[in-house]
């Protein structure tokens, strides 16, 4: 080949249309999505126009301050390479029949985040929902727990504890109001004397995992009970 | 096309053009063995991150106490030791000295570049520290953390230049198939790693954007960076080594463009069934099948120019590990066709199929083929043949055979992951422990991967350092006994 102009053309606007087919055009359709209510209603002036109603809170959530700081710790820690945060549509996959989710995740759900983190490898659930799973104080003492050590919740799993992110110290009078609740003659719990007590990183990434919940309804994707 | 030129480098028969080819070769020497001394101590490194994460796999108890060392981290060093430590090292050793010769320029401010050369590594070095530090990104391929990666932007730049610069002034107004891929390969990369660099870390754009360009880039710095620049050194190498043209130039035309084109679509298919609209996933999984053209036009191009002459080959550790490399790109990429379809994807998406399939893509393929490239470039870079045929061949055994034990390791086992992760009557962990004798066939390919880089390490070690016996060998060290010498 000797039309050097033409061969440089050619590799320019080869990565050019995939990068405005793909990425700009992305860009065009998404990055101007907002928040919504969970359903539009018509408009008082024009029926045929779709609108939000008045005073309904807006979807997805903003996310707050310890569950941001909790989020970092998952980034920290490459939780991404072994879980993911997608939820796919009923009959693709299994993730409607694992229980993963009410309804699949739309891009609308991702608007809020500074870094989406959907992931490509399972070798652990999906937690696109795991706030909707494992909740309130009971999921509390059981995502320290399974931080701490997962064989003690989940025998014979492949995640590594992250104990390192816990303090193992001697009981200084009361015991502490976080202190892990091993459950009875659990071969990782501490001597006697001694307790497990969660950092606030620890804290922090639990925060954030109760706060993963696909609990409320979009326009585009309606939970249907 | 040989014929076009009785001068063209890459049928060098006369002794003036072998002679401006020698002066290019110790134009480009230091530069080169920095990037091949940097390229190899990558690998190494990288070897013992990809031990560790293997291991981990299986043991996760295994030194679990030291937070630096959690998988998650040491997964991500190990592919940045990979890509950017080893792959990009060895690329801008063997691909500018290919880029050098065919251009038939020598390359002038060397010192420059050995100086673009160095802060690349340091910035890689500061980056894979940051990741194990804890500073990691978790943007896959995008680990390293944003105060390293101005450095690597700037220094690769410096780099790159380099390669279009001999471009520029080259001589001749013939360009082969190896100058095109590696000219274009010079052009993207750096576009890529820079709009990804913007949109997903310095600028995050609005969601789900984010990923999308993620995969772009992600999936392109295998098609668009790794890809060619394998492919323009097997198209060198092929025809130097065997002393005729390759078969057909208007097939090599046609599988440049066709991957040019489809290629950079392709990457989309990491997110099928993800929250993403659903023509973007189709286009790229258009773009995907689409693949199979340059791929069999590729595979097409490179048997026929071997055909007929496998005892060459096979002697040859040049072509023997090339070869290897050029089936794989044709095994490895009709695979990731087929795993782009929508009812495949269902089964392997999220499975270790998928990290099977990224080392069959960049080990049995890239890697080999610059293993060969390493072997051929060495002799002439230093004047001096390489010191041991059994290190060659135990390096090409136990690599040839640990990532065919690796990629039918995962593979197998991540189908199997696949299909019960579909069936929610299968219980979740149950899908997790049933990967475990797959995962540990994994760690064994792992060691004997180990084994061919301290082969290749060896010998390397002992060519540049070489001793008096070393120095004074005559003729090309050859993996099989033959009567009259020929090239390596």
């Amino acid at each position: 080949m000797k039309n050097l102009p033409l061969l440089f053309c050619g590799i320019f606007f080869a990565l050019a249309f995939s990068f405005s087919g793909l990425i700009l055009s992305s860009h065009k359709q998404l990055g101007s999505l907002t928040r919504t209510t969970e359903t539009l209603v018509p408009s008082d002036n024009d029926p045929t126009v779709m609108v939000m109603p008045e005073g309904e809170p807006l979807f997805p959530a903003m996310p707050g301050g310890i569950e941001q700081q909790g989020k970092e710790v998952y980034i920290s820690m490459g939780c991404i390479y072994c879980h993911t945060q997608q939820i796919r549509r009923s009959g693709f996959g299994a993730d409607f029949d694992r229980g993963w989710g009410p309804r699949q995740t739309v891009a609308r759900d991702y608007i809020t985040q500074d870094r989406v983190l959907l992931g490509t490898m399972r070798a652990g659930p999906d937690l696109a929902n795991v706030g909707g799973r494992i909740f309130q104080q009971g999921g509390r003492d059981w995502h320290h727990l399974h931080l701490y050590n997962p064989q003690i919740t989940s025998e014979g799993s492949t995640m590594p504890p992250f104990a390192f992110l816990y303090e193992e110290r001697e009981i200084d009078g009361a015991a502490s109001k976080d202190a892990l609740k091993f459950p009875p003659d659990s071969k990782y719990a501490p001597a006697a004397g001694y307790e497990v007590v969660p950092t606030h990183r620890a804290k922090a990434l639990v925060e954030y995992l109760l706060s993963l919940k696909i609990n409320y309804s979009l326009p585009e994707a309606p939970i249907i009970e | 096309m040989s014929n076009s030129s009785n001068e063209s480098p890459y049928s060098a028969n006369s002794a003036a053009v072998r002679a401006e080819l020698s002066e290019i070769d110790s134009s480009i020497r230091s530069a080169a063995l920095f990037f091949v001394i940097s390229a190899v101590s990558w690998l190494m490194v990288g070897t013992v991150f990809a031990l560790l994460a293997a291991f981990k796999a299986h043991e996760p108890d295994f030194a679990s106490t030291f937070e630096f060392l959690t998988f998650g981290r040491v997964r991500s060093a190990h592919l940045n030791a990979m890509a950017l430590g080893w792959g990009n090292n060895i690329i801008f050793a063997v691909g500018l000295w290919i880029m050098a010769r065919l251009c038939r320029a020598p390359i002038n401010h060397k010192g420059l570049l050995l100086v673009a050369g160095i802060f690349w590594n340091i910035g890689l070095t500061v980056g894979i520290a940051g990741i194990l530090k804890g500073d990691i990104t978790s943007v896959e391929w995008l680990e390293i953390p944003h105060y390293a990666t101005p450095l690597l932007a700037i220094s690769y730049a410096l780099i790159g230049v380099w390669g279009v610069m001999a471009f520029r002034f080259r001589k001749g107004d013939h360009v082969y198939v190896s100058q095109w891929y590696i000219l274009a390969a010079l052009f993207w990369f750096p576009w890529l790693y820079v709009v990804a660099q913007i949109m997903i870390i310095w600028f995050p754009a609005r969601g789900v954007v984010q990923s999308v360009t993620n995969w772009w880039f992600a999936h392109n710095v295998l098609g668009l960076w790794l890809t060619p620049m394998a492919l323009g050194t097997a198209y060198y190498l092929i025809p130097k080594v065997l002393g005729r043209p390759i078969y057909s130039y208007y097939l090599s035309v046609l599988g440049f463009w066709a991957l040019a084109i489809f290629y950079n679509w392709a990457g989309v298919h990491h997110l099928i069934g993800g929250p993403i609209p659903v023509w973007l996933i189709s286009a790229g999984i258009v773009a995907s099948v689409m693949m199979v053209i340059p791929v069999i036009v590729v595979g097409i191009n490179h048997h026929m120019s071997v055909v007929g002459l496998h005892k060459e080959v096979w002697r040859s550790p040049t072509l023997r590990f090339i070869v290897f490399g050029a089936i794989s790109y044709t095994l490895v990429s009709l695979t990731g066709s087929a795993m782009a379809l929508r009812s495949v994807n269902e089964v392997t998406h999220f499975t270790h199929f998928t990290v099977g399939h990224s080392h069959h893509g960049v080990y049995a393929f890239f890697t080999m083929i610059m293993f060969g490239g390493v072997y051929y470039m060495m002799p002439r870079l230093l004047k001096r043949e390489w010191p041991s045929a059994s290190l060659i061949k135990i390096h090409f055994w136990a690599s040839a055979l640990g990532i065919t034990v690796m990629v039918v390791a995962l593979q197998t086992g991540g189908w199997i992951q696949g299909l019960e992760m579909n069936n929610a009557e299968i219980p979740f962990l149950e899908t997790v422990q049933n990967t475990i004798p797959w995962l540990k066939a994994r760690s064994i390919s792992g060691v004997m991967l180990t084994i061919g880089h301290i082969a290749f390490a060896i010998n390397i070690a002992w060519m540049l350092f070489a001793a008096g016996a070393v120095r004074a060998k005559q003729g090309p060290t050859l993996l099989a006994d033959t009567k009259e010498g020929g090239n390596v």
